[in-house]
């Protein structure tokens, strides 16, 4: 039965290429990383903007927001690809791919911040203002740090969820994990064990990532 | 206990007044023509049946609310207004957060920074707001919940303390900031009966004390009679009646005050 299995899945083949395949999966938690990074600052931008008492910034912000998370992460690839060189702006795949992984995932973050919020009690606010802190410092002393640890599980959900996604960044030549299993099987002309690796690659990270996430949330509940 | 002799008292001009206050939530009109003022080291209390606008009174000396029509001065500055060309324009967060540096308050249920130990509670703003420098803002809170009575619990977080604890640190936090007008939004409303004289045991201490204004909004009848030089009792938007505790509790002259008086001092 053994033998049937080396037969069907050749393990000497995995295991040499898998030093490429750790090297794509490097990009793919870089990319990742970053992107998550710019999520978590573009998400309270977007979020701090649409709370603005001046329309004129909440409108348009607001209008962005909607409009990004209402098309696909693969269109917003290609467009950054295909479409800004043609206006002088080339970037490197990797930038692009993680500016857009940002943009994207920032405007489910903006959600989570907004809701992380409003869930701050307003005598929160009301005590801030009675003894005059300026509005930087109720944002960055009293709100913030009130309203983000609550957010952690949320906000971990979107990492595990964005690390899935970045398979995406394979569409726009990224040598991330997808793309570097991809390579391999054009190559070799076999798939079935890179693009197992792959996947199996993929769980490695993103079910523990998942199991902390849950930890998180139990912790954060009430 | 005697603490209505104060010399100032009701004599020098107001640290506080209400010109024509206005304000109501949709078609409910909870501060009429509001007309009121505190003297400097006056302690006023403010009593009356719930939903009577007392609280909104404070609130809108806060800057919590806006009033929708009228002035409130302080200090003779107008607080929701700032003069331009002799002209009294809305004011802008810049001229709120001047003037209401000299108000202070506490809220019925503490609002204590539940991120930040006692201590910390009460020098963040002295540091961050008033600039001061951060050893000397650290041993003067030190000091201050002294004063409240717990010193030994300067470390302890707001979910590790009583309520009466945590309002004792609300009292310590507000005076940090040396407000010249303290404000007292039904502070004992949200404790089980204990914790109530330990709380109000502070405040008695700091009316005594007397230099700082105090404007109080309360159910407590027998302290209102103890620590105030005025007493006001409020209804439906506007003031019924006022004067020395010892008038108003024991002679009040409108029907509604008697009656006011009359059911909370039956139980």
């Amino acid at each position: 039965m053994f033998d049937e299995l080396v037969e069907f899945f050749d393990f000497q083949f995995a295991l040499e290429i898998l030093p490429q395949l750790l090297e794509g999966l490097l990009i793919t938690v870089q990319a990742s990383l970053v992107g998550f990074a710019l999520a978590a600052i573009l998400g309270l931008l977007m979020a701090l903007g649409r709370r603005s008492e001046n329309e004129l910034i909440a409108q348009p912000v607001g209008a962005v927001v909607e409009f990004i998370r209402s098309t696909p992460l693969l269109v917003q690839l290609f467009f950054f690809f295909y479409v800004l060189p043609r206006y002088g702006l080339r970037l490197p795949p990797f930038i692009i791919g993680t500016i857009a992984l940002g943009l994207h995932y920032g405007t489910y973050t903006s959600e989570v911040y907004r809701a992380g919020i409003d869930a701050v009690d307003t005598g929160q606010w009301e005590a801030a203002t009675a003894l005059n802190f300026s509005p930087v410092r109720v944002w960055t002393a009293i709100i913030l740090p009130q309203a983000i640890p609550p957010m952690f599980p949320a906000l971990g959900n979107y990492l595990v969820a964005m690390f899935k996604e970045s398979a995406l960044l394979a569409a726009i030549t990224v040598n991330e994990l997808l793309q570097t299993g991809q390579v391999i099987g054009t190559r070799t002309f076999r798939y079935l064990v890179p693009i197992t690796m792959v996947g199996l690659l993929y769980l490695l990270i993103s079910y523990p990532s998942s199991m902390i996430v849950r930890k998180l949330e139990a912790r954060y509940a009430n | 206990m005697q603490t209505n002799e104060n010399p100032t008292a009701g004599t020098a001009d107001p640290i506080v007044r209400f010109e024509n206050v206005t304000k109501a939530f949709g078609e409910l009109v909870v501060l009429r023509e509001l007309d009121f003022s505190v003297a400097p080291a006056e302690k006023v209390t403010i009593i009356g049946p719930s939903g009577s606008g007392k609280t909104t009174i404070l609130r809108v000396l806060m800057t919590l609310e806006k009033p929708n029509a009228g002035y409130i001065y302080v200090e003779g500055e107008p607080l929701w207004h700032k003069r331009k060309n002799g002209k009294l324009m809305d004011a802008d967060e810049g001229h709120l957060r001047k003037v209401r540096g000299s108000i202070g308050m506490v809220f019925q249920h503490f609002n204590l920074f539940p991120h930040m130990t006692a201590l910390r509670n009460v020098y963040e703003a002295p540091v961050h707001v008033l600039g001061m420098n951060k050893e000397q803002a650290i041993a003067r809170a030190e000091d201050l919940l002294g004063k409240v009575g717990l010193a030994d619990k300067k470390e302890h977080f707001p979910s590790q303390l009583s309520g009466g604890q945590k309002q004792r640190v609300a009292i310590a936090r507000a005076l940090a900031m040396r407000p010249k007008v303290m404000l007292f939004d039904e502070v004992t409303s949200a404790l089980d009966p204990e914790l109530v004289g330990e709380v109000l045991s502070v405040i008695r201490e700091l009316a005594l004390e007397g230099e700082m204004a105090m404007l109080l909004v309360t159910h407590e009848m027998g302290f209102a009679r103890e620590v105030s030089d005025r007493v006001v009792f409020f209804d439906n938007g506007r003031i019924v009646e006022q004067g020395p505790p010892e008038q108003l509790f024991g002679d009040p002259q409108n029907p509604r005050t008697k009656s006011f008086l009359g059911a909370t001092l039956r139980h």
